[in-house]
């Protein structure tokens, strides 16, 4: 097996925290890769929920949208889009939403709304889609995000999705927040009484200046810095081939029925 | 009973300038050909609802059909930025374009409210987000028995609601198996509903708990094959991923943009030739 790259790394380590049978909302994304490579591997009773409303979709490509025809046909059952974020997320029954963002602060806040004015921005990004809610809902967040000074900022254009902002605690917010942030040159944690972010796990031939010098903040480092260990061979074969299928399948003609 | 009617017809008869118009369908289903149909013939200064406004939207909206926008998610997923909404909130080309931003979860109560035709929606959202503070329609109600503070959106209830289904019969049943998204919620909230479909059958197979929508909330049926391409019909067509990944190419630029509109969507007769002109039908 050839040597990893950083992006490769940076999937297989968030992959790595998902545990078998955790009830996981998958955002757009970064998060579908990790979610579904931890389902190929180590955690086949993984539930993934998306939003599009398939509960316990298990599709052997990486779909383009979060609503291909792979993950209803894969999926336990299809629900309509208002039960998925009432009586599942909103009602408390997802462990791990899993989201990326254009920009993150040093509390884990995200921004997926605007760069510049909000009224008159200079980049008009997507917006927030489930993200809020996920946010707001899942009994902990994972981020996953390669790291730039450019997305990890010392202050958000927008504020689309709370992380451990104040006034968390009594928001009406029913989850516990962000608990990792994963990037492509280390993990970072919550600690201390703000929960700011801060430096938790390195990468084999990635040191940590490297990681303080990606983050757009003063990157406090963790009492305790934990080493991470290399992708195995199996990991990086799992993750390889499912591109593979994935780009083999993306580039099918479509044939209408007409 | 609702009417089959052509496109053409179907949209002239129920889609007037000026309109608060939703077409549903969250990446499945999506009435392509209906939105093509409301370019062709022109119609300006709507109001679009749509959770997801991608590719869709972007077209609707880099064509002119469109003043405000109410939503949840605008991009083109897994491949970028949907840049002729973008270019509208950005820079105002074609016009100018009035945002009513959202949460997905908003956005369902709010479909669910007027549904029911209740006259707002509430979740327990909008939570450690900025978004209210640049929408003041997104509001707050108190629990009466506890006195906890709950997210409030005001129902959505458009002047017609367009869906794409895998069929209907005869009758005027409409039912569609896969991916829902908000779709029946969005039907059943507008006070007009057009849908397009793949095929007209003599009788649906039974439904159990499938998702039909009865024939009298239907207002128009127009049969249309391929109606959803580029997005898909489960048990018809799939996804065509690769036009979405081609598409950001054709919109990033004003001039390609209507280039592509011109030659595809007014300058084909109906959709079956803009297929055609795309080499997807004979």
């Amino acid at each position: 097996m050839s040597a990893w790259t950083r992006d490769e790394m940076m999937t297989i380590a968030a992959a790595r925290l998902l545990a078998d049978g955790m009830v996981c909302f998958v955002g757009i994304g970064l998060p579908g890769a990790a979610c579904n490579l931890a389902r190929l591997t180590h955690a086949p009773g993984l539930v993934l929920i998306y939003e599009s409303g398939t509960i316990g979709t298990r599709p052997s490509v990486l779909p383009l949208s979060i609503g291909d025809g792979e993950l209803a046909e894969t999926a336990t059952c299809v629900v309509p889009l208002p039960e998925i974020f009432s009586d599942y997320l909103q009602a408390g029954r997802i462990d791990v939403g899993f989201l990326g963002a254009a920009q993150i602060d040093r509390f884990g806040n995200l921004n997926s709304t605007v760069i510049g004015d909000y009224a008159k921005p200079r980049t008009r990004l997507p917006g927030a889609g489930g993200a809020t809610e996920i946010a707001a809902h899942a009994r902990e967040v994972f981020i996953v995000m390669k790291a730039t000074p450019r997305s990890f900022v010392p202050r958000l254009d927008f504020q689309t999705s709370g992380g451990h902002f104040p006034g968390r605690a009594v928001s009406g917010a029913t989850g516990s927040g962000p608990a990792v942030v994963v990037t492509d040159v280390g993990m970072l944690r919550p600690q201390g009484p703000r929960n700011e972010l801060a430096l938790a796990a390195t990468y084999p031939g990635i040191p940590a200046q490297e990681a303080v010098a990606a983050v757009g903040w003063p990157l406090a480092i963790a009492s305790t810095v934990e080493s991470i260990a290399p992708p195995a061979a199996a990991e990086l074969e799992a993750l390889r081939a499912l591109e593979a299928r994935t780009a083999a399948a993306h580039r099918e003609p479509v044939r209408l029925p007409l | 009973m609702p009417k089959f009617l052509a496109l053409r017809d179907a949209i002239r008869d129920h889609v007037a300038d000026g309109a608060c118009v939703a077409l549903e369908g969250f990446t499945h289903l999506i009435p392509f050909a209906a939105g093509n149909e409301i370019i062709r013939q022109g119609r300006q200064q709507l109001h679009l609802v749509r959770m997801t406004p991608d590719l869709i939207y972007d077209q609707m909206i880099g064509a002119g059909c469109a003043r405000r926008l109410t939503f949840s998610w605008g991009g083109n997923p897994g491949v970028g930025s949907a840049h002729r909404i973008r270019d509208a909130v950005e820079q105002g080309w074609p016009r100018p374009l009035e945002l009513d931003e959202h949460t997905h979860a908003g956005m369902a109560a709010a479909y669910r409210a007027g549904a029911a035709r209740l006259p707002f929606g509430m979740l327990r959202g909008y939570i450690g987000t900025d978004l209210p503070q640049h929408n003041a329609r997104i509001g707050s109600v108190r629990c009466p028995y506890t006195g906890e503070e709950i997210a409030a959106v005001p129902a959505l209830n458009p002047d017609v609601a367009i869906l794409h289904a895998q069929r209907a019969d005869r009758r005027g049943n409409v039912a569609i198996t896969g991916i829902t998204g908000a779709a029946r919620e969005a039907a059943l909230a507008a006070a007009k509903l057009v849908v397009t479909v793949e095929e007209v059958v003599e009788e649906l197979p039974p439904a159990m708990n499938g998702i039909v929508l009865p024939h009298f909330v239907v207002t128009a049926i127009a049969h249309c094959p391929g109606g959803a391409w580029p997005s898909y019909a489960q048990g018809h067509y799939a996804r065509d991923n690769g036009f979405y990944r081609r598409w950001d190419a054709i919109a990033r630029d004003r001039a390609q943009f209507t280039a592509w509109i011109d030659r595809h969507v007014r300058g084909t007769a109906d959709h079956h030739a803009f297929l055609a002109s795309l080499r997807l039908a004979a």
